[in-house]
C-alpha cells in the first residue's frame, strides 16, 4: 500500500476540449505532494475528478490501492478526502465552529451540541498547531484564519488526504510561512497532501514530489530534491522562462499623475489614506509596496473615481481630477486593472467578447445611435484575444468560464487597447502562473517604453522589485519612503513596510 | 449545447405533466373524473374558435405583466409592484378613454402610453428610493400595490363616477375591442391588446438584447460594482430599469382597461394578474419569446378551468386546486431539472 492516491490515465473531456487527456498522478502517504501547470492546463478538473465534482471519461481512481468510484463530494468526504478551496465556502455571520459542523452537526437531544463542537475543534486546532479561536465569528477573523477554519473543515470530517487548491493567492508573506508550518504538521500527523499550485517557491520549500501537467497532459513527476524552479518553470510552459524581466533603464518624461495631500477615509470614517503625496512620471513604472489593509486599495479607488476622497488633489497631466466620475476619469486617460478581477474587472455573466467593450460600449464602432454593432464588438473581442493570447473556446463563452489567467489578460488587453496615458495595475498577477506574470510584466514594460505612466500596486515584493523604476512605501495611508529598486533588498523593504516600530504577526488593527 | 436546449424545452412540459398527474390524485380521491375533468379543461381553453380567443385574450395581459417582471429580473430587480403599477396604468388608459374625444389614431395610442406612463410612475417611486437610499424594492413594491388598489378606488367612486362601482366606458376611439376578431371568434372578447403584447415582447427583446442602453442595464443587474467601474451611472441605470418595467405592467393594465373590460371597476382585491406575471416570467425563462408561450399556458389553464364545472361536475374550488398544482410543478422547475438531470447522468 505504496500510494494514497492514484489517478491513473484520468480522461476528462468537455465537448470537444480535453481537459485531462490521460494524467496520472501517484501520491504517498505522508507526503506533500505539489500539482503544477499553468492556468488552464486542467489542475483544477484533475482535482475535481477526485472530489467527485466531475466524472471522468475515462481512467482509474485508487484510494489506498482500492478503486473507486467517486460519485460526488459525499463519497470523497467518506474516502478521507478534503478540499481547501481557493475561494472559502465560509457562512460570514456564523462562529467558525458552526461553519465547521456545518452539515455535520452533532446534536444532542434534537438540538446542536455546541458545547461539544467546540470542544472538538479546539482539540483539532491544538493538535496541529492552528490556533484557531471556535467561538470568533467569520467576519471579524483574517483571511489567513479563514483559511484555517476551511482546513479544520477538512480535518474535522476525517480527512486524511487534502487538496490545497491555491492556498498562498490570498495570504500575506507571513501567513504563507505559517501555512507552511501547518502543512508540515498535518504531514507529520500522518496525513497527505496535494497543493496546487503554481508558485515554484513554495514548491521548492515544502514539497516532496512535484508532478507537472501542461494543457492538459501530463509531462511527469519529480523529486523535489532532484529538481530547480528553472527547470520546473520550462516544463510547465514548455519553453524557457526569464524570473528576471528583461528591461531598458526608465526615460523619465513630464509628470502625467500628481497626487498632493490626498485624505480617504473608508465607510467607518477611518482615515485609511492620510495626506498621501506621489507622482508618477511618464515612462517609468512606479511600484507601490505595502502590507496588504495600508491604503493601497482605497488609494487606487480614489484616483479612480471608484470612492470619493475627504481632500487633497489629483492632477492628470495638470487636469484636476480629483472625485470626478469614474467616467471622466477613465476618458481624461486612466486605465485601470482592478484588484478583484471578479467584482470589478468583469461582468462574469457577459460573454467575454462583451466584457472587451466594457468601458467603450457606448462610443463608435461599437455603438451607433443607441444600437449595439456586435460585429464591431466581436471582432474588436477577437483581435484582443488573439493579441493577448486569451485562452477561451470562443469570444461568445462566458467570462465566468474562463480561467484566472486569462481573465486577467482579457483585463489587460481591454485597458492597454484604450490607450491610456497613465496604467494603475492593483496585483495583476495575483494567482497566476509564471508563463503569464511574464507576459503581463513584459506587457507592462511595453506600456513605459511607449511613454505611459504605470502605477503597480503589489503585496509581492518580488514583482514590485522586479518590474518598478521607483518604489513607493506605503504605510498607515502615507508614502513613507521611495527607493530605487536597484539600490534596495526585500530586508530593507521589508522593514519599511513594516513601519519602524509596529510588527504584529499579520493580523491588521 | 444542444442538450441544454432540449433540457430548457422538457423540463416546462414535464413540470405541466407532473401538475398534471398531481390534480389527477387530487381529483380522484375527491371521487371525480380527471379524464373528464382534464378533456373539460383542454376543450374549455381550444375546444372551438370561441375558447380560443378567449385564451388569447387572457393571455394578453400575462405576456406583458409577465415581460415587465422578466424586465425586471434581468437587470437585477424584483418588481413585486407589477400588480400595482398595473391597476394604475389601468386606471390611466381609463380615464384618458374617457375624457378626450379624439381621432382613434391618436386617442387609442394616448391612452396606451398614459397607462405606461402611470405604471412607469409607480415604479419610479421603489426604484428611486432603492437607487438612493437602498431600500429592498420588494418591501416598497408590495406597500405601492395597496396603494394602487386603493387610490385607484377612490378615484373611481369620486372621479369617473358619481360614488358609483364603475368608471363610463371609454369612447370608441380609445378602445382595443374589435368587431371583427370577436366575430371570427363566435363573439369571444379578444380584442386587438394581443398586438400590442406581441410589440411589447420584440420591444423588450430589442431593449436588452440590441441597445447601448440595455447593456448597461443587464451589466448593472449582473455586477454594480463592474458597471460602476466601467464608469456607469448605477443609480439611474437601476430606476431606469424599475421605470421600464413599470411601463409594461402599465401597458398591461390598459389591455384589461381598453380591450377586455372597456372600463374600470371597484375592485374588492387584486386582479393577480401581476403575481401571476412572476411565475409566466419564470416559466418563460425570463425570455421575450419564451414568456409569450409561458403566458398562453396561463391564460390556457385560467380561461378552460371555467368549463370544468359544468362540463365535468368538478367544484370550482377543486379546479382552482388542480390549477394551482399545475401552477406549483412549474414553478418548482428547479426540482425537475434536477430529476432530469439524475436520468441523464443514469442513461449514460
Amino acid at each position: 500500500m505504496e500510494y494514497v492516491i492514484e489517478m491513473l490515465n484520468i480522461r476528462k473531456v468537455f465537448g470537444n476540449f480535453v481537459a485531462n487527456d490521460n494524467i496520472t498522478l501517484q501520491v504517498k502517504k505522508g507526503e506533500i505532494h505539489a500539482l503544477l501547470g499553468e492556468n488552464g492546463a486542467g489542475k483544477s478538473t484533475l482535482m475535481n475528478v477526485l472530489f467527485g465534482l466531475y466524472q471522468p471519461d475515462g481512467g482509474e481512481i485508487r484510494v489506498n490501492g482500492q478503486p473507486v468510484k467517486i460519485a460526488n463530494p459525499n463519497v470523497a468526504n467518506d474516502l478521507g478526502i478534503g478540499m481547501v478551496h481557493q475561494h472559502f465556502m465560509l457562512v460570514d455571520t456564523f462562529t467558525v465552529t458552526e461553519n465547521i459542523i456545518l452539515g455535520s452537526e452533532p446534536t444532542k437531544g434534537g438540538t446542536i451540541d455546541i458545547k461539544r463542537a467546540e470542544e472538538q475543534v479546539r482539540e483539532l486546532s491544538e493538535r496541529y498547531g492552528l490556533a484557531v479561536d471556535p467561538t470568533a465569528k467569520i467576519s471579524d477573523i483574517s483571511v489567513g484564519m479563514q483559511q484555517r477554519v476551511e482546513i479544520l473543515k477538512t480535518l474535522y470530517r476525517g480527512a486524511e488526504i487534502l487538496i490545497f487548491d491555491e492556498p498562498t493567492a490570498v495570504l500575506t508573506p507571513q501567513e504563507i510561512q505559517e501555512l507552511i508550518q501547518i502543512m508540515r504538521a498535518l504531514v507529520r500527523e500522518g496525513k497527505s497532501i496535494i497543493l496546487i499550485t503554481h508558485k515554484l517557491k513554495e514548491i521548492m520549500e515544502v514539497c516532496d514530489r512535484v508532478t507537472v501537467i501542461r494543457r492538459g497532459k501530463g509531462i511527469g513527476t519529480l523529486n523535489v530534491s532532484e529538481t530547480n524552479p528553472n527547470e520546473l518553470a520550462s516544463l510547465m510552459v514548455g519553453r524557457e522562462v526569464h524570473f528576471k524581466t528583461e528591461k531598458q533603464p526608465a526615460q523619465p518624461g513630464k509628470e502625467v499623475l500628481e497626487i498632493r495631500d490626498l485624505v480617504v477615509k473608508d465607510a467607518r470614517g477611518v482615515t485609511v489614506v492620510d495626506h498621501l503625496n506621489l507622482t508618477v512620471r511618464a515612462g517609468e513604472i512606479v511600484g507601490i509596496a505595502g502590507v496588504d489593509g495600508n491604503g493601497q486599495t482605497e488609494l487606487v479607488e480614489a484616483i479612480t473615481g471608484l470612492i470619493k476622497a475627504e481632500s487633497g488633489s489629483i492632477k492628470l497631466n495638470g487636469n484636476d481630477i480629483f472625485n470626478l466620475s469614474p467616467r471622466k476619469i477613465m476618458e481624461a486617460g486612466v486605465g485601470h486593472i482592478p484588484q478583484d478581477r471578479h467584482k470589478h474587472g468583469l461582468v462574469l455573466d457577459f460573454p467575454i467578447g462583451e466584457n472587451m467593450v466594457l468601458q467603450t460600449y457606448y462610443k463608435e464602432p461599437y455603438s451607433k445611435r443607441g444600437i449595439l454593432n456586435f460585429k464591431a464588438i466581436y471582432e474588436k473581442a477577437r483581435q484582443l484575444i488573439a493579441e493577448f493570447d486569451v485562452r477561451t473556446p470562443d469570444e461568445y463563452t462566458q467570462a465566468r468560464a474562463l480561467s484566472g489567467g486569462n481573465q486577467q489578460k482579457a483585463i489587460i488587453g481591454r485597458e492597454v487597447d484604450r490607450n491610456p496615458d497613465l496604467l494603475i495595475a492593483a496585483q495583476p498577477t495575483r494567482g497566476l502562473d509564471v508563463g503569464a506574470i511574464e507576459f503581463i510584466h513584459k506587457r507592462l514594460i511595453e506600456q513605459r517604453d511607449q511613454g505611459k505612466a504605470v502605477l503597480l500596486v503589489s503585496f509581492e515584493l518580488d514583482e514590485v522589485m522586479n518590474v518598478s523604476d521607483r518604489i513607493a512605501v506605503i504605510y498607515e495611508g502615507k508614502i513613507v519612503a521611495i527607493v530605487d529598486p536597484k539600490e534596495t533588498t526585500e530586508q530593507e523593504l521589508g522593514l519599511l513596510m513594516a513601519g519602524s516600530k509596529r510588527k504584529e504577526a499579520g493580523v491588521s488593527s | 449545447m444542444s442538450s441544454n436546449r432540449v433540457t430548457n424545452f422538457l423540463v416546462p412540459v414535464f413540470a405541466v405533466l407532473l401538475g398534471m398527474l398531481a390534480g389527477s390524485i387530487v381529483m380522484l380521491v375527491s371521487g371525480y373524473d380527471p379524464i373528464a375533468g382534464y378533456s373539460a379543461l383542454v376543450y374549455g381553453a381550444f375546444g372551438d374558435s370561441y375558447y380560443i380567443g378567449e385564451t388569447i385574450r387572457q393571455a394578453t395581459p400575462y405576456i406583458l405583466a409577465g415581460l415587465a417582471v422578466a424586465f425586471a429580473f434581468r437587470t437585477g430587480l424584483f418588481n413585486i409592484g407589477v400588480e400595482g403599477q398595473l391597476i394604475v396604468g389601468w386606471l390611466a388608459s381609463v380615464w384618458v378613454g374617457v375624457s378626450f374625444d379624439l381621432p382613434k389614431i391618436i386617442h387609442l395610442p394616448l391612452a396606451i402610453l398614459a397607462a405606461a406612463a402611470a405604471g412607469a410612475l409607480w415604479a419610479f417611486i421603489p426604484g428611486f428610493l432603492k437607487a438612493r437610499f437602498k431600500v429592498h424594492e420588494v418591501i416598497i413594491t408590495i406597500m405601492m400595490n395597496y396603494i394602487a388598489l386603493h387610490v385607484s378606488n377612490a378615484v373611481i367612486r369620486s372621479v369617473l363616477s358619481d360614488k358609483g362601482f364603475k368608471s363610463a366606458k371609454v369612447h370608441a376611439s380609445a378602445s382595443l375591442q374589435s368587431e371583427f376578431l370577436q366575430s371570427i371568434t363566435d363573439y369571444s372578447t379578444l380584442h386587438y391588446g394581443i398586438i400590442v403584447a406581441l410589440i411589447g415582447a420584440v420591444v423588450m427583446w430589442f431593449l436588452l438584447e440590441k441597445t447601448t442602453k440595455g447593456y448597461e442595464l443587464r451589466a448593472v443587474g449582473f455586477n454594480q460594482h463592474a458597471s460602476q467601474y466601467a464608469g456607469m451611472n448605477v443609480p439611474r441605470n437601476i430606476i431606469l430599469a424599475m421605470v421600464i418595467s413599470g411601463a409594461f405592467a402599465g401597458v398591461a393594465g390598459a389591455m384589461e382597461g381598453l380591450g377586455t373590460f372597456g372600463n374600470i371597476s371597484v375592485k374588492a382585491g387584486f386582479t393577480g394578474v401581476g403575481f401571476d406575471g412572476i411565475a409566466v416570467a419564470l416559466l418563460g425563462s425570463n425570455n421575450a419569446f419564451g414568456i409569450i408561450l409561458s403566458a398562453f399556458l396561463f391564460g390556457a389553464l385560467k380561461v378552460g378551468a371555467l368549463e370544468m364545472p359544468s362540463s365535468a361536475d368538478v367544484p370550482t374550488e377543486l379546479v382552482d386546486i388542480v390549477i394551482a398544482l399545475i401552477i406549483f410543478f412549474v414553478a418548482s422547475s428547479y426540482l425537475i431539472r434536477l430529476l432530469l438531470s439524475r436520468f441523464q447522468k443514469e442513461g449514460k
